[in-house]
């Protein structure tokens, strides 16, 4: 009994910070329509400055907290909001989500350019004497760092609701993040509430930054970063709407965790897969059980129309002529590097070769679930990885031909993507993304563990083909042959797919889901088959990754992080055609091979900043690429096709001008209240004309 | 607010070689028009002519490509929308423009206590359950759950209620039943006798005119007349659409 | 109770609040039936009770004899309840003729995910004669290829209309589709409206606020007010009803 207690009083601790985050994240949502997933990489800033300057600089603790909570980390809300998250307002919701991603993955990599790449051992609490505890009865204690933690939190949310219950600015940051623009007609400086509302929000952050130093041994950022899923999980039991309800969930989960940590059954490797799991099967059974967000679905800005339409695919408006001229360009282009890299290149150009063909394959099928379905999945990397593990294991375990191998690894891929869409598609937007998020983070720490999925301690074996007389083992230009004939193959069935009926059905319900409901389209039909198909496509990169590595190595290859990249990736560069998922793993190792591993060595010899790093270029590739995806927000139609339409139209005016007097775009040029040039058929000359 | 209104002479609004754009499309051309202080002004033309347009430029959600807007004698393009607001303009947008996630109590409370100070929302409230029962019996309901008419009348009370210097009213009548209409454009009188000057842009031209003292006509954009409803001519049937008759 | 749709006190609450009590109202094959009310009357809230869109909390509904409780709104469409927005609702990004294309598949229902696969999954030359015909009928071929966004809303209004008519319903709910258009417009849409409802013999429910646009096309009228069937009639009883007047017309001529 007393050790229940002293779990729960523990519990309360660790939950108060749950509740900290979630209320965040709660608050974050209702006043920026942001789902912030980089909240936890924000906790982190102020937990690690905490951290160098009470431990490494040994400053008082009144000063390490006032710099690294009430200094930067409402500054680092400052910077977020002027810099970034003002020109997404009146973005969709997923852009707004991709953004947040790609803060998750660079804020870290960024501090560690300052902090160094080693997690911080020995933290400290804001109470002078953390450590001591109390003993109020038996042999429950209660420690300094806990009390102080409860206190703050409750204090914490208690003010938040009575901000936001009774006083205008809580009722103005609700007002803005529907429409800014309406807030402003009732004349209220939009920019400046949304601001407040951020430095806030960062400001909660900190502060649970710093609290949750002591409750960790060492400050790294994978522990922020997964302590954000539990926190997301009580801010989903609070629909992301309710303060009271998040801080609830926070504190329950807090206490539920402890508790199962004593009495769950040790031994089994269930019991010690899961529970480091509980967090991720607790954020995905909220999501999928929890009835108030079912069907949940953005509100849209009733003065959107004053924004300009998006513009068409680069494809759709060129002409015919510059269509043909393109091709035989990106034709010749693909010749002159496929006879450099069989030719004259090194063993080092031709790895590269083939692994950006593979990882297109993968992006294929973000190009599938993006792209085409207009949803955004944070779990292909997970595809990747069961297509992966199947075919070694089928190829181990019954000496299964790889290819064939391939194939049934494919197919159970997309029957999990299935059996995950079904429950998963009943959630709109966001939280569809989340419950791919927990699966992807339940895999990776449950799933992928078992002998019989990821192979245990050494990973499955799986052996390269042998087609008639052409062995893949022996030479790796033939297997990059291979490569690139499956990308061929998929590729032009997602063009099918996307032309026919699948892709059209898709298309309307991207287009407006009642409408298409309305002439009898099924929703849950067509977007299940586009989840299996990308879950489908992700298992044969996987599939074909894992052969060409020659084992299953889950964790290198597959683990969520990889997904949420490249995510970010292909989503920043172009989800919506085939070519931009080429294009956007081509482009990734060539940065690798070019800029990381010739530039960036010759400017750390040269220039001396790095001396910090211990791995500049993985930590700067990760930087830099996911610094890409902020363009997104300018360009939600991805950086490359936004260049391929400036240049084409560029082009187009050059041929336009023999023939036309100037008349500037394709379009047309007639008049637009709600963007109008065709009037009514039989409107011919309006009044007065 | 600080600005110095010399009199009668300066316009309250006015509009000089505005051209304003909407995404890779010209909306409008050109515009130039000024409104004096008390009048009534009716933005006329079909689908797509560029009215609303027009009004968003009015009201700083659209700023213009080229051109200036005057208000009061003072340079104020570019300006964003909220100064347009605190200086005294205020504009209904067409369509359901109302916070669906709030109350309809907080929806109007937003407005008034910026406007009239945190004592004197109760009064301004109460103004708007006057003028549209049915919202005062809804007053907790969220937004969103009114129907489509009843959004309109929230979004209408919201700047019916205020004493703007100028009223920039965007298809007042769209979803209204049409003894509701008649209620609204009753209310329209009495503000302008108040002082107030509107700017209507409306699709039933009839209701429109009989109020208006003034009136522009656009066609694809462009200006093609500018003057007083009475001078319109044969012009009026033509913008009537060949049935100058009331709706029923 | 003959006829296509019958719906028999529909009856919805919304946290206490009825918004719909007891209504009866039925549509026959191929009539064309007008249904008004002031604003928050509860009209909309009877289109989603007929659409599935909401579920009933009492009465029924029954369409071509055939009872419509549980039945998802896109399986409603396929039985051939057709419908157009109050605010037009149309795919963004896609012509009219692909809009056409689109419910011309839904309506044969030959999308098949292997079909795709082999490539046999784009608009057959006898998909694309059927969506010809239909851009004809309304009159939009100038406008047949062109992005949705740069069409005018009364083209649109059109478009919705064309929509709805592919997928051949035996009953098309139109939602005040006059809503937006001016004069001109209203006219146009009214004419065309009327010659194709002649041609092709579907049924009409119209909720809309132009007395005009009700009465240049409806037999008969239904009047809600708060949630009750006030009046019901030709549309020249109808409208002669004082108490529809002081509910609805006010103080019109």
């Amino acid at each position: 009994m007393e050790e229940l207690i002293s779990r729960i009083v523990v519990g309360m601790s660790y939950g108060s910070v749950y509740a900290l985050l979630a209320v965040g994240l709660v608050l974050t949502y209702k006043t920026s329509g942001v789902f912030n997933l980089a909240y936890g990489a924000q906790a982190f800033v102020s937990g690690a400055i905490y951290y160098d300057l009470r431990v490494r600089h040994d400053l008082p603790i009144p000063v390490a907290l006032l710099v690294a909570v009430f200094i930067v980390a409402p500054l680092l809300g400052l910077v977020l909001d002027r810099g970034l998250f003002r020109y997404l307002r009146n973005a969709t919701a997923i852009a707004k989500l991709v953004t947040s991603l790609a803060l998750l993955v660079a804020i870290p990599q960024i501090l560690k350019l300052w902090f160094g790449q080693n997690p911080a051992a020995g933290t400290q609490g804001i109470v002078p004497r953390g450590d001591t505890s109390y003993n109020p009865f038996g042999d429950v204690f209660v420690s300094r760092n806990d009390l102080a933690t409860i206190l703050v939190t409750l204090l914490v949310v208690i003010a938040l609701t009575v901000l936001f219950r009774y006083s205008a600015l809580g009722l103005q940051m609700r007002a803005v993040v529907e429409s800014a623009r309406l807030t402003e007609l009732a004349g209220i400086n939009a920019d400046r509430v949304s601001t407040a509302s951020w430095v806030l929000c960062s400001f909660l952050a900190g502060l649970a930054g710093v609290l949750l130093a002591p409750l960790f041994a060492a400050v790294s950022d994978l522990n922020y970063t997964t302590l954000v899923v539990v926190a997301i999980s009580a801010a989903a039991v609070a629909s992301l709407s309710s303060i009271p309800i998040a801080l609830a969930g926070g504190l329950g989960l807090g206490v539920l965790q402890q508790i199962l940590d004593r009495y769950l059954p040790t031994g089994s490797v269930l019991a010690s897969n899961i529970r480091p799991a509980l967090p991720f099967i607790a954020l995905f059974l909220v999501l999928i059980f929890s009835p108030a967000l079912r069907g949940r679905r953005e509100l849209a800005d009733p003065l959107a129309g004053v924004d300009p339409p998006p513009p068409a695919l680069a494809s759709t408006v060129r002409s015919a002529a510059l269509t043909n001229a393109t091709r035989i360009f990106g034709v010749v282009v693909g010749l002159l590097a496929a006879y450099y890299i069989f030719f004259h290149a090194s063993g080092q150009w031709l790895d590269i070769a083939i692994r950006a063909t593979i990882l297109s394959v993968i992006f294929l099928s973000i190009t599938v679930i993006t792209g085409m379905a207009g949803q955004i999945s944070l779990c292909q990397a997970t595809f990747a990885g069961i297509g992966g593990c199947a075919t070694a294991q089928l190829a181990t375990r019954f000496g299964m031909s790889v290819l064939v191998a391939m194939l049934i690894a494919a197919a159970l891929s997309a029957l999990i993507g299935a059996l995950l869409a079904v429950p998963a598609l009943r959630l709109g937007g966001i939280f569809l993304s989340l419950a791919t998020f927990a699966f992807a983070l339940f895999f990776d720490n449950v799933m992928a563990r078992f002998d019989w999925v990821g192979g245990g301690v050494v990973p499955e074996d799986a052996p390269r083909p042998t087609i008639g007389f052409i062995n893949f083992d022996q030479s790796d230009k033939a297997f990059l042959v291979l490569c690139l004939l499956i990308l061929l193959v998929v590729a032009v069935l997602v063009l099918a797919v996307r032309s026919g009926t699948t892709g059209r059905y898709l298309d309307a319900l991207r287009g407006s889901e009642t409408a298409a409901a309305s002439i009898g389209i099924n929703a849950a039909r067509a977007r299940i088959t586009s989840f299996a198909l990308a879950a489908a496509i992700a298992g044969v990169g996987g599939a074909m990754l894992t052969i060409y590595e020659r084992a299953a190595n889950y964790d290198p290859n597959f683990v969520y992080f990889q997904g949420l990249i490249w995510v970010v990736l292909v989503v920043s560069l172009g989800s919506r055609s085939v070519e931009g998922a080429i294009q956007a793993a081509a482009g990734l190792f060539v940065f690798q091979a070019v800029i990381l591993n010739q530039v960036v060595p010759w400017l750390a010899d040269h220039v001396q900043p790095w001396y910090h790093m211990g791995q500049p270029p993985q930590t700067l590739a990760i930087i830099l690429l996911s610094l890409g995806a902020f363009t997104y927000a300018k360009h939600p139609e991805g950086i490359l096709e936004f260049n391929k339409r400036k240049s084409l139209e560029a082009i187009q005016r050059l041929i336009d001008r023999r023939s036309s007097k100037g008349g500037a775009t394709s379009a047309g040029g007639g008049t637009l209240d709600g963007s109008e040039t065709v009037g009514l058929p039989a409107a011919a000359g309006g009044p007065a004309s | 607010m600080a600005a110095v209104p010399e009199a009668e002479t300066v316009p309250i609004l006015e509009l000089r070689a505005v051209d304003a754009a909407y995404g890779p499309f010209r909306a409008i051309f050109g515009v130039s028009f000024a409104l004096e202080p008390g009048r009534v002004l009716a933005l006329l033309g079909s689908n797509g002519a560029g009215k609303t347009t027009i009004a968003r430029v009015c009201s700083g959600l659209i700023v213009p490509t080229s051109g200036k807007v005057m208000f009061a004698g003072r340079d104020v393009t570019g300006q964003p929308a909220y100064r347009y607001a605190r200086l005294g303009i205020v504009h209904a947008p067409e369509g359901r423009s109302v916070f669906a996630s709030l109350s309809v109590e907080e929806n109007l409370d937003l407005t008034f206590r910026r406007s009239r100070g945190r004592a004197g929302v109760r009064g301004a409230l109460d103004q708007a359950f006057t003028l549209f029962p049915r919202l005062g019996e809804r007053r907790r309901q969220s937004a969103g759950t009114l129907s489509g008419g009843e959004q309109r009348m929230l979004s209408l009370a919201r700047v019916l209620v205020e004493q703007p210097r100028l009223l920039i009213a965007d298809e007042l009548s769209l979803g209204l039943a049409p003894i509701i209409v008649d209620e609204v454009y009753r209310t329209l009188e009495r503000i302008r006798d108040a002082g107030t000057t509107l700017l209507l842009v409306e699709q039933h031209v009839h209701h429109a005119l009989a109020i208006a003292d003034d009136a522009i006509v656009l066609v694809k954009g462009e200006v093609a007349y500018s003057g007083p409803v009475s001078e319109l001519g044969d012009l009026q049937a033509r913008v009537l659409g060949g049935n100058a008759g009331a709706d029923s | 109770m003959s006829g296509l749709l019958s719906a028999q006190s529909v009856t919805k609450k919304f946290a206490g609040i009825t918004a719909l009590d007891s209504v009866s109202l039925d549509v026959g094959d191929g009539e064309v039936v007008g249904l008004i009310g002031p604003n928050g009357a509860g009209k909309t809230t009877f289109f989603n009770c007929l659409l599935g869109l909401l579920k009933l909390d009492g009465g029924s509904v029954t369409f071509d004899g055939r009872d419509l409780a549980g039945v998802p709104t896109h399986k409603r469409a396929r039985l051939g309840i057709g419908r157009t927005f109050q605010r037009i609702e149309l795919f963004s990004g896609m012509s009219p003729r692909d809009h056409f294309l689109v419910a011309e598949r839904v309506r044969n229902g030959r999308g098949a995910l292997w079909k795709d696969l082999l490539f046999l999954g784009r608009p057959s030359s006898d998909e694309n004669a059927r969506a010809d015909a239909m851009l004809e009928l309304l009159g939009l071929q100038p406008a047949a290829d062109r992005p949705i966004e740069s069409l005018s809303l009364g083209v649109g209004r059109l478009v919705e209309i064309g929509r709805a008519l592919m997928t051949e319903p035996k009953l098309v709910l139109l939602d005040e589709p006059s809503s937006g258009l001016d004069r001109h417009e209203t006219e146009v849409l009214t004419e065309q409206l009327r010659t194709v409802q002649r041609e092709r013999g579907f049924a009409v429910l119209l909720v809309e606020h132009d007395v005009e646009f009700v009465r240049s096309l409806v037999e008969r009228v239904f009047v809600l007010d708060f949630g009750t069937l006030i009046a019901s009639g030709t549309t020249a009883e109808v409208f002669a009803d004082s108490a529809v007047r002081k509910a609805y017309l006010g103080d019109m001529v």
